[in-house]
């Protein structure tokens, strides 16, 4: 379905953009594998959080709360950085089963 | 130094919606860095992948004031609006503390960058230049630059039947920043927050030019899955194939010098573009870099050295 | 009350500058054109502007920085020539689609190869692409007084376009004469006291993204407000045109019609060359012949209509370009006049001469030839290149 883009009389001077409209795109659906947290082995450590590349650890208040699905993209780095052991409290799974 | 949960309150530079690819270190550096500083903020890009891929018109991932103008000039056009904030400033217009931050990818700042940016440090402007540095032209599809390292495969110096890749090691443009005099310049990598946060806080906290020269691991470029890309950094460093250090007022510090230091194969076994290297017939240019790499270690420990105690007068920390 | 004083050509305009006070000049020196950014940093070092002078390391960081300052919402201006100009041919035209009113001094002089210092129109010509303004002079006071205009013009939100300002290179650059200043606070009170405008990139409450990728989806409509903000800053330019006569006296518009009313023989020309074809007018006006000379100031817009107008009354035009675009069918001058007569039903015959060019003097014989040329024009190939060694 093609929405109809604006004419160009609608358009900004100078081809401005207001900040942050990237977050209407998903990106989600890049996904072929899906992190899964498990809140209740969490250290609220917030490395997963530092180090997503697409801000897609949602926070609150200091703490971890979820991750953001419409743009997280599947990379897996949170998994791999999440330090809990002798289970990760981010664990990679297939997107589609 | 600021800690995790702190950090987690302040403004996130970037939404998500950019076009990165899945696990690209560009934006962590981008966040790690922009995010150690309350201050407003203000930044230009240079072209690549960075760029490209945040400001796709109509979607913009910046959630503060950017300015793209072109592939060559992110150094001079930060100069611009900084040389303008200035003088605003000066006539009463603006009183708020603003941090001017540029970043550029390897190939916009050591190649066609570099005149803009070495024009921009040896004025004295109060910004700060990122280099998120991918050792290749990654947004044209992977050819090297003056940042490939020797032996890389990249698209304009390919492995073929005659060619092993890049010929030449690599330009040492940390050390051409030094010498330019300026404040402030430091080495780091993507995968260890701790480090690259307090290096640009130090960097936000003085006033002048500041460089920082970061790794940034790219799974497309370098072959490797994308969840390895932090760990990728910080083998790097493990190799000593890039050191972690800072060089403040002409006194160097290495910042994590490492217990064990790896031999260099263990950092190009993980990559594709290394595979070549480990080819019977081949051995002898695996020996050169690791010689290489001894080489530039050495030479980096000796001017922590002495630059020790020329500058600090004796004191070796 | 104007202050008439000797000036060349480069210190009318750095004088312009000082009293238009930008907020921000990033420059680099390159022959002819040095002095105006020289002149002007010793205003800096006086204490007698309030400008941040950026001495940047070459002719594209001066632009890019311009663009840069101009972005943060700054009064921005530069000089350049040449193979300067050509070092921002980069830059030139994203500055004219982010609509940023950076006025820039350009002094006219050929480009290489091979290297000449001296005056043609072939950089300006070549830039006449990019979507600015060009406002040329034929002498240091309409330099003077084009610079100030010019600023006024390109921070009109009707155009929001960049402008440059030529004179030609030593001709008019080096050449002292005799100007007309006004006084600082009429020119400050003319342009008004600081730059208007609504898009700050210092204005870190309000982020915004400037200099995004288009892909095929929006690029072209993105491109359209330049070619509107050019159509209309024509009438702009009269309208400043008009306000400046009538405060300080001195009449411009978008072209200069001498003795071309009744004229049978028109030669058009740009820049110094017409103040000596004036000279060749009035010689054969007094002996009877009906000539005259079209200048023309304003070539961006290209004032089409206008001087249709002017040109399809007369019976033989000789068009005298000081640059060749290599295209084998004459000058960009020649080229544009020729595809705005199309549609008229009477056209005047027409040739090109290409003349002036790495700074051949252009005399008042050669301009007494052209005339003549024109008295038996079905003689004449198209495009002639005058004032050359055959």
């Amino acid at each position: 379905m093609s929405v109809k883009k604006p004419a160009w009389k609608e358009l900004n001077e100078g081809d401005v953009v207001e900040a942050g409209t990237a977050v209407k795109f998903e990106t989600g659906d890049w996904r072929s594998e899906r992190p899964t947290w498990h809140p209740e082995i969490c250290i609220q450590c917030l490395i997963c959080w530092t180090y997503c590349p697409d801000s897609s650890i949602l926070v609150e208040n200091q703490k971890m709360t979820g991750i953001d699905y419409k743009h997280c993209k599947g990379c897996g780095i949170c998994a791999k950085e999440c330090p809990v052991k002798p289970n990760k409290a981010i664990t990679m799974g297939p997107e589609r089963e | 130094m600021v800690n995790l949960k702190e950090l987690s309150t302040r403004q996130d530079p970037l939404t998500g919606g950019h076009r990165m690819c899945p696990g690209c270190g560009a934006p962590i550096v981008v966040r790690q860095i922009l995010m150690a500083t309350k201050d407003p903020k203000v930044v230009v890009c240079a072209t690549g992948c960075l760029e490209v891929s945040t400001t796709i018109f109509p979607y913009n991932a910046w959630t503060i004031p950017y300015l793209h103008n072109a592939f060559e000039n992110a150094a001079a056009t930060l100069s611009g609006i900084e040389a303008c904030y200035q003088n605003f400033k000066r006539k009463g217009k603006i009183d708020k503390p603003i941090q001017f931050v540029a970043f550029g990818g390897d190939g916009g700042t050591y190649d066609i960058g570099l005149q803009s940016l070495s024009g921009a440090m040896e004025r004295g402007h109060d910004l700060l230049y990122v280099c998120y540095n991918n050792e290749a032209y990654m947004n044209t599809g992977v050819q090297r630059s003056g940042a490939t390292p020797k032996g890389a495969n990249t698209t304009t110096e390919p492995v073929g039947k005659v060619k092993q890749g890049k010929v030449q090691w690599r330009k040492d443009l940390t050390e051409i920043m030094v010498a330019h005099g300026i404040p402030y310049v430091a080495q780091s990598i993507v995968g260890n927050w701790a480090d690259l946060t307090r290096k640009a806080e130090k960097a936000f906290s003085i006033r002048g030019p500041k460089f920082m020269n970061v790794l940034q691991p790219c799974r497309l470029g370098w072959g490797y899955k994308p969840e390895d890309t932090c760990e990728l950094g910080r083998l790097a460093v493990e190799t000593c194939v890039w050191p972690s250090y800072e060089v403040e007022n002409g006194v160097y510090k290495i910042n994590l010098k490492p217990k064990n230091k790896k031999p260099v194969v263990e950092f190009l076994k993980t990559q594709d573009r290394f595979r070549h290297l480990f080819k019977p017939g081949n051995e002898h240019l695996l020996e050169e870099i690791q010689k290489e790499v001894d080489r530039r270690w050495e030479q980096l420990l000796a001017k922590e050295q002495s630059t020790a105690i020329a500058i600090k007068g004796g004191e070796n920390k | 009350m104007a202050k008439v004083v000797a000036k060349t050509g480069n210190e009318a305009m750095a004088e312009a500058m000082r009293q238009i006070d930008p907020d921000v000049v990033a420059a680099y020196p390159i022959t002819p054109a040095t002095e105006i950014v020289m002149i002007f940093a010793k205003f800096v070092a006086d204490g007698l502007v309030n400008t941040e002078y950026v001495a940047v390391e070459s002719e594209h960081s001066a632009m890019s920085a311009c663009v840069g300052a101009a972005a943060a919402g700054g009064r921005v201006m530069t000089g350049t020539s040449s193979q300067g100009l050509a070092l921002m041919y980069e830059i030139l035209p994203i500055a004219a689609a982010l609509r940023l009113p950076i006025v820039m001094c350009d002094v006219n002089r050929a480009i290489s190869g091979p290297i000449n210092i001296h005056c043609d129109h072939s950089d300006t010509m070549a830039a006449r692409d990019f979507g600015w303004l060009q406002i040329f002079s034929e002498n240091s006071q309409e330099a003077y007084d084009s610079l100030i205009q010019a600023i006024r013009i390109a921070e009109d939100p009707r155009v929001h376009l960049p402008a440059m300002v030529t004179t030609d290179g030593f001709i008019i650059s080096h050449c002292m004469d005799r100007i007309e200043i006004l006084e600082d606070n009429e020119v400050k009170n003319f342009i008004g006291q600081d730059r208007k405008t609504d898009v700050k990139l210092l204005d870190t409450d309000k982020p915004v993204a400037i200099g995004s990728i288009d892909l095929q989806d929006y690029y072209f409509e993105h491109r359209m407000p330049v070619a509107q903000a050019m159509k209309d800053s024509k009438k702009v330019i009269l309208e400043v045109a008009q306000e400046f006569g009538q405060k300080f006296g001195r009449k411009y518009g978008l072209l200069e019609e001498y003795k071309t009313a009744d004229a049978e023989n028109i030669i058009v020309a740009l820049g110094s060359t017409c103040g000596t074809a004036k000279v060749v007018v009035d010689e054969l006006r007094a002996q009877g012949k009906k000539v005259g000379l079209l200048k023309i100031r304003v070539f961006r817009p290209f004032p089409a209509e206008e001087i249709v107008q002017v040109l399809s009354k007369a019976k033989n035009v000789a068009v005298l370009d000081r640059s060749d675009s290599w295209s084998g069918q004459g000058g960009q001058v020649f080229t544009e006049i020729r595809s705005a007569l199309f549609d008229t039903k009477v056209k005047p015959g027409m040739i090109n001469f290409i003349y002036g060019l790495g700074g051949r003097e252009i005399d008042l014989d050669q301009i007494r030839s052209a005339f003549k040329a024109l008295e038996e024009i079905d003689k004449q190939p198209m495009v002639s290149y005058l004032g050359m060694r055959q």
